[in-house]
């Protein structure tokens, strides 16, 4: 690599400078993009697509226009479930401020140098690292509609008459919240107490000394602080909410009269059960919009979460 | 310290343990449940007031999952798709991230704001018309078909590319003129000084699929290609079976496993979640 034969010709020097780097660059970069134009990128312009026709399989897809858009929005008979969904969608999601409020409270009990405390933080993990699908059986033996179900037989021993939980239509989505607040809390606490305790000490002991209560410790120092954190996990759990699926697939399967038919299940079941795919990719599409904007909001946070740690 | 003011202060410690302790029980409870029902009889499952400590240990259920479905299968088939996704997705991950954190190339903002953008379409999005694709390959109920799709990770990039970035630039420079080639520079000297974010990603890659339910849910037909947590679901006929005893031994033997990694690797556990997020695929 003598510099006197760089200047041999223009070409060459560019491919010495820029040309076999920026090679090299989408050789690293390959393997990614494939996969990502593959399994991500197609398939989402697709759904666009197939959301303008109608096809229910096996027969022939059919160009319609926005009508599956508008099946969904003012059909008689299809937009009350539709927009039952959405309805379903937003009142499952009222999980997730519950859930901040368990997480941020039990985190703060939590925060605390005491003997045993890491076993007391094993013990609330432990549901948000088992998976949701044995979570969900366990839960369907504990909502057992009969008295040998534990909730049941608590209420019996209260004097209490026994409920049928899943297969109440009212009490069905409360009892999938129920279950939502007590296995997400595990990984909120996580991030909580990161969250906690990257806030410095000094902060606490200069308040102390000019004589702040622990109650206005709590809004002037650490509720501030915590900010991101909090605004971190709100976007995670409602984005986690919006694709729920296996709790619902595995206990109601959308039931009792679609009491629990959120967004997800109702494309889930109009895609492989009833094999629409043009409404399914419609809702598809809808539901797309959601999460974009809320994993927009998410994204202006990681960056500023990362150099936090 | 005086007095009264120790008092004080062991009575609020008491509090505190009373408190968390009860919390904490009240937590587990439902595993205890399953724990209990697991090793209970179809007569004392359906006995009332229920026991929390059988009265008769039937270890039977547990015999009895393994002979009533393939578990053993589900077990294989979810070690092999979660062991492949994890070294290939680390792999992609790996190479990409090097690429953004250490090479100057055309178009590489505009690739990056790419790879970011994948994180905005969720799995949702890209359901029937993967599943297409996978019906035209003819994957469906083949293992490609639960491995291929999930060996990109553009929030791994992310990550590695963040943690390769804290590896000072004088490394590279005194190793490229001692003639180490960029591949060699990545994998002997790079990697294993990033090891702790790989460990955390690649657990998370792990765990991800492992507890996957929607998409091996249409991508498998046959009882000899579902995952653990597919074969549980259909091992469990919902709220109308009657074999709870089995099932709680079931739900049991799929939750075993992560619970045990986890106390194995806590620390690389909790920073997994806390660095990653989201929970499923």
């Amino acid at each position: 690599m003598t510099p006197g034969r760089a200047v041999l010709s223009r070409g060459r020097t560019w491919w010495r400078r820029w040309g076999e780097e920026t090679f090299s660059a989408y050789l690293f970069l390959l393997p990614s993009l494939a996969i990502f134009i593959a399994f991500t990128f197609f398939p989402a312009g697709y759904s666009l697509v197939v959301s303008l026709f109608r096809w229910d399989m096996p027969a022939r897809a059919v160009f319609v226009g926005f009508a599956n858009y508008r099946l969904l929005f003012s059909d008689p008979l299809e937009a009350p479930i539709f927009w039952r969904s959405v309805l379903n969608t937003f009142y499952f999601a009222l999980g997730v401020p519950i859930n901040l409020f368990v997480s941020l409270m039990i985190a703060l009990l939590l925060n605390r140098k005491m003997p045993g405390v890491g076993l007391f933080r094993t013990a609330f993990f432990l549901p948000a690292i088992t998976s949701v699908t044995a979570i969900s059986v366990v839960w369907l033996w504990l909502y057992h509609p009969a008295q040998y179900g534990l909730f049941n037989s608590l209420l019996i021993q209260l004097g209490l008459p026994i409920q049928r939980w899943l297969r109440d239509p009212l009490l069905a989505m409360p009892c999938l919240i129920f279950m939502g607040v007590w296995s997400g809390m595990g990984y909120n606490i996580i991030i909580f107490l990161a969250g906690l305790q990257s806030i410095p000490r000094m902060l606490y002991e200069a308040a102390e000394i000019d004589g702040a209560d622990r109650g206005r410790l709590f809004v002037h120092v650490t509720w501030p602080l915590l900010g991101p954190t909090l605004f971190y996990v709100l976007s995670v759990g409602m984005i986690n909410s919006l694709k729920a699926f296996t709790e619902i697939d595995v206990m109601t399967q959308g039931g009792p009269l679609n009491a629990t038919t959120t967004l997800s299940y109702y494309l889930y079941q109009n895609a492989f059960q009833f094999f629409q795919l043009g409404k399914a990719s419609a809702v598809a599409v809808l539901l797309f919009l959601m999460l974009l904007g809320l994993t927009w909001v998410q994204f202006r946070f990681v960056d500023r979460r990362v150099y936090y740690e | 310290m005086n007095r009264p003011a120790r008092l004080r202060r062991g009575l609020a410690n008491a509090g505190w343990y009373l408190l968390v302790g009860v919390l904490a029980l009240a937590v587990i409870l439902p595993f205890a449940w399953m724990l209990a029902t697991s090793f209970k009889g179809q007569k004392e499952v359906f006995s009332f007031p229920p026991t929390w400590i059988p009265q008769h240990f039937e270890w039977q259920n547990y015999l009895q999952v393994w002979q009533e479905a393939p578990f053993a299968r589900y077990f294989l088939n979810s070690t092999i798709v979660a062991l492949a996704v994890t070294a290939g997705q680390l792999t992609s991950c790996v190479l990409a991230a090097f690429a953004f954190a250490r090479m100057n190339f055309k178009g590489k903002n505009f690739m990056f704001l790419l790879f970011l953008s994948t994180t905005m379409i969720s799995t949702q999005v890209t359901l029937i018309p993967s599943y297409l694709i996978m019906k035209q390959l003819d994957w469906i109920d083949h293992y490609q078909a639960l491995i291929v799709p999930f060996l990109a990770n553009a929030f791994g990039v992310f990550m590695i590319r963040q943690s390769f970035r804290t590896i000072p630039r004088e490394l590279e420079e005194a190793a490229r003129l001692d003639g180490c080639g960029r591949l060699r520079f990545l994998v002997q000297i790079l990697l294993p000084l990033c090891r702790p974010i790989l460990a955390s990603q690649g657990l998370f890659a792990f765990m991800g699929n492992w507890n996957s339910y929607l998409w091996p849910l249409i991508v498998t037909n046959s009882d000899s290609m579902r995952t653990l947590q597919i074969g549980l679901r259909y091992f469990v006929s919902g709220e109308g079976g009657t074999q709870w005893g089995v099932y709680m031994a079931a739900a049991v033997l799929v939750s075993l496993p992560v619970i045990a990694v986890y106390f194995l690797v806590q620390k690389t556990f909790i920073e997994s979640m806390a660095t990653t997020g989201l929970k499923d695929i």
